[in-house]
């Protein structure tokens, strides 16, 4: 009998992707995305790699493809920004083996710097896009899009959000199938998108997309459950569950293929109820798509237009139902996360806060400087801003305005170091301070090229950011200890007041790496 | 088996071993013979901040998340805590609290008062079974046992086997782990109230 067993959504992506027969799998880490890549690192057939940021990675994976091998590669919602560029033309090549792009999002924003729907990624780029609604869809989705990435020569997206990445649901699972190598032949025509190629390459995406829009009218995983004749709801995702929580009795569209949107389906359903709902999360996708086929529809700008569903604002909205329990309590202290005991990175923020510093902040730990008792960041804005946004400031400050770029050493290999270059480039007088604790701690600890070792935790070459600034032309590269709070500030002092660009080094391994290995 | 969902709410402070606990937790429900589902925020919450996980089962479960007023049981390893989600234990449900205080730096700080009057906030939503949590588990060998003390006082609301739990529970932790664990959960359960 196959086995069933609690899965976390991420890991029937893993366990799908490694059924599907993948062989190489690659990722930046990202919340909630990061433990697709780690549980597809515990599998020994597979050539898991982090990569150093997403387009990174997505162009591995679109070596891979071309050699063809079935490919998986996993980011954060936010990553897709990064990995944008080869994504479009790479819908014009397609691909050889088949090449799934996991994409999570964050409804509700718990662990991001904003709420962007990549369902409009799959429009914009025009990518067939796949939305489970818990671990069990996560694991047969994935695997339905591997056939649909080879059977229709493109790129895939499956669209996961937090609450179907990190719930743990029943999982029947199978076993491998190993899938041949495709073989590769040389063919310009389709791979280098120089504009003529690219020009006719165009026609063969719109051919695609009329054969994707017949499938997505027509493939199981979009289905209409009719229940009541009077009320209808079209749904994808985890809202699916919210649905038939709190409205178990309305019939339901339910979305599992959300681009190519499937318009006949949606006409189809709608003409067997009276009343249409669309709950969604995030942007009005669905919502706009059905009115624009003429049909009336209510929910989404009226029900939640920020923020997570949850069953409780259907039942309340909709049903009128009410627990009766009292609201929140109130004065209740906040409790909001730190810096890890003993952290050597909290120091740095105490000087730059107590001499008045305009900080150009980034992403990783450190961005709880931004929070009390610190206050210690003007910015926050996407991976590797600080640098640029710093040499940008100091095109324009005053001169008695000082300022700093702070990164840590996985965001300066992300997209740190091509902004160092460009500092020197133009002859910034910028000070940048790169937080090297040798490890990705945010996300949970994954290596990365400071740390010495892969994703399997084998041995590789460990890059010395010192020797990395000197190379790209700064003159100035200071490590300070990150417990000597004199030491940093005149170090500090000096190197703002420099009319050069400088580097200060804060050199402190993570003391969670140190206590736990 | 009928058609009602148990749910539950674990919550607490990054670190305290919430998802361990709410792992096992599922992982018992499911093994007999429930659907289950279990949610939690990975990520920046763990690093010291407040965290929740949510535990359903019955005979089919949709949604993963609990919403307010809903939760048949809060299981609180820190009392602020318990307070903080006091409005999602649904009217008559019952907390059930560790006997223990972590002060968040916003109290540190001297910006917050602690509250001192948390059972009688929490009574105003439900009952309140207060567990000496953290002390079972230190006699029994280790603080860090503190969550499976409480599984251990949780379990007597349920009629699953003892031996269920011990199961789980043994398959969740490592080896040199399992005494410690056992102990806890022994006298966590013997603590608690049915
Ligand atoms: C484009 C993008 N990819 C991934 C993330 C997720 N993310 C947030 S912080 C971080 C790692 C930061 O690592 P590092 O700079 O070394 O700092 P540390 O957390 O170790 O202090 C990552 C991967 C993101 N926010 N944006």
């Amino acid at each position: 009998m196959p086995e069933k067993k609690l899965m976390m959504g991420n890991e029937a992506v893993a366990r799908g992707a490694w059924e599907a027969g993948v062989r190489v799998s690659t990722a930046y880490p990202g919340t909630p995305a990061t433990e697709i890549n780690e549980y597809m690192s515990t599998y020994e057939d597979v050539d898991t790699e982090w990569s150093v940021n997403e387009k990174v990675s997505l162009e591995v994976a679109i070596g891979a493809s071309l050699m063809g091998a079935r490919v998986l590669c996993s980011m954060k919602q936010v990553g897709v920004n990064v990995a944008a560029d080869p994504l479009f033309s790479l819908v014009y090549t397609g691909i050889n083996g088949g090449l799934v792009i996991v994409t999570a999002d964050e409804p509700g924003l718990h662990s991001s710097q904003n709420e962007q729907d990549n369902r409009y990624y799959a429009m914009f780029a025009q990518v067939p896009m796949f939305e489970p609604a818990d671990a069990q869809e996560a694991r047969d989705m994935v695997k339905r899009a591997f056939e649909v990435s080879e059977q229709f020569d493109t790129p895939v997206f499956l669209r996961m959000t937090t609450r179907v990445c990190h719930t743990r649901t029943v999982v029947e699972c199978g076993e491998r199938t190993e899938v041949p190598l495709r073989p590769y032949e040389k063919n310009p025509a389709k791979y280098t998108m120089v504009p003529s190629h690219a020009y006719r390459r165009h026609f063969d995406v719109e051919k695609r997309m009329t054969k994707l829009i017949a499938l997505s009218d027509t493939c199981e995983e979009n289905r209409i459950e009719m229940r009541s004749p009077d009320f209808g709801v079209v749904t994808s995702g985890v809202c699916y569950q919210y649905v038939r929580e709190a409205l178990p009795d309305y019939s339901v569209l339910k979305i599992g293929m959300s681009y190519p949107i499937p318009n006949q389906l949606i006409r189809t359903f709608a003409s067997q109820v009276k009343y249409l709902y669309v709950v969604e999360e995030n942007r009005s996708y669905l919502e706009k798509a059905i009115l624009v086929l003429g049909i009336p529809v209510e929910g989404k700008e009226q029900l939640l237009r920020v923020g997570e569903f949850n069953a409780g604002i259907l039942k309340r909205r909709i049903m009128h139902q009410d627990s009766g329990q009292k609201g929140p309590a109130q004065n209740v202290p906040v409790r909001t996360p730190g810096f890890c005991k003993g952290c050597g990175h909290k120091f740095i923020f105490e000087v730059l806060a107590e001499n008045n510093i305009t900080v150009c902040g980034d992403i990783g730990c450190y961005g709880l400087a931004a929070l009390p008792p610190y206050n210690a960041l003007d910015t926050l804005i996407c991976m590797g801003a600080s640098v640029g946004m710093n040499h940008g400031v100091r095109k324009v400050a005053p001169k008695e305005l000082k300022s700093v770029g702070v990164l840590g050493d996985s965001t300066f290999f992300h997209s740190g170091m091509t902004n160092l270059a460009n500092i020197v480039f133009n002859k910034s007088d910028a000070t940048t301070i790169i937080l090297d604790n040798r490890i990705t701690a945010m996300t949970g600890h994954q290596p990365n090229p400071s740390t010495g070792h892969n994703v399997k935790g084998l041995e590789s070459p460990a890059l010395d950011i010192e020797t990395l600034c000197r190379a790209l032309g700064i003159k100035h590269v200071y490590r300070v200890d990150g417990y000597k709070k004199d030491e940093i500030k005149a170090r500090v002092l000096e190197e703002v007041a420099r009319p050069e660009a400088s580097v200060i080094i804060v050199d402190e391994k993570c003391v969670m790496v140190k206590k736990h290995g | 088996m009928s058609d009602q969902i148990i749910n539950i709410l674990a919550v607490g402070v990054g670190g305290q071993g919430i998802i361990r606990l709410s792992d096992i937790l599922a992982n018992v429900a499911f093994r007999c013979g429930n659907d289950a589902k279990k949610s939690e925020i990975h990520g920046l919450a763990q690093r010291g901040g407040s965290v929740t996980s949510h535990i359903r089962w019955g005979k089919k479960v949709f949604s993963p998340i609990i919403t307010e007023g809903e939760a048949d049981y809060v299981l609180a390893l820190e009392e602020l805590e318990a307070l903080r989600y006091a409005h999602f234990l649904k009217p008559g449900g019952t907390f059930i609290v560790n006997d223990f205080r972590i002060e968040p730096s916003s109290v540190l700080e001297g910006k917050a008062e602690y509250p001192a009057d948390i059972d009688a906030r929490l009574a105003e939503y439900g009952k309140v079974e207060r567990i000496l949590g953290s002390a079972i588990a230190k006699d029994a060998g280790n603080i860090k046992a503190s969550n499976i003390a409480m599984l251990g006082a949780l379990s007597k609301h349920f009629d699953i086997l003892e031996a269920t739990w011990l199961e789980v529970i043994k398959e969740s932790l490592p080896e040199k782990l399992h005494e410690l664990n056992e102990k806890a959960f022994a006298a966590g359960r013997a603590a608690g109230i049915s």
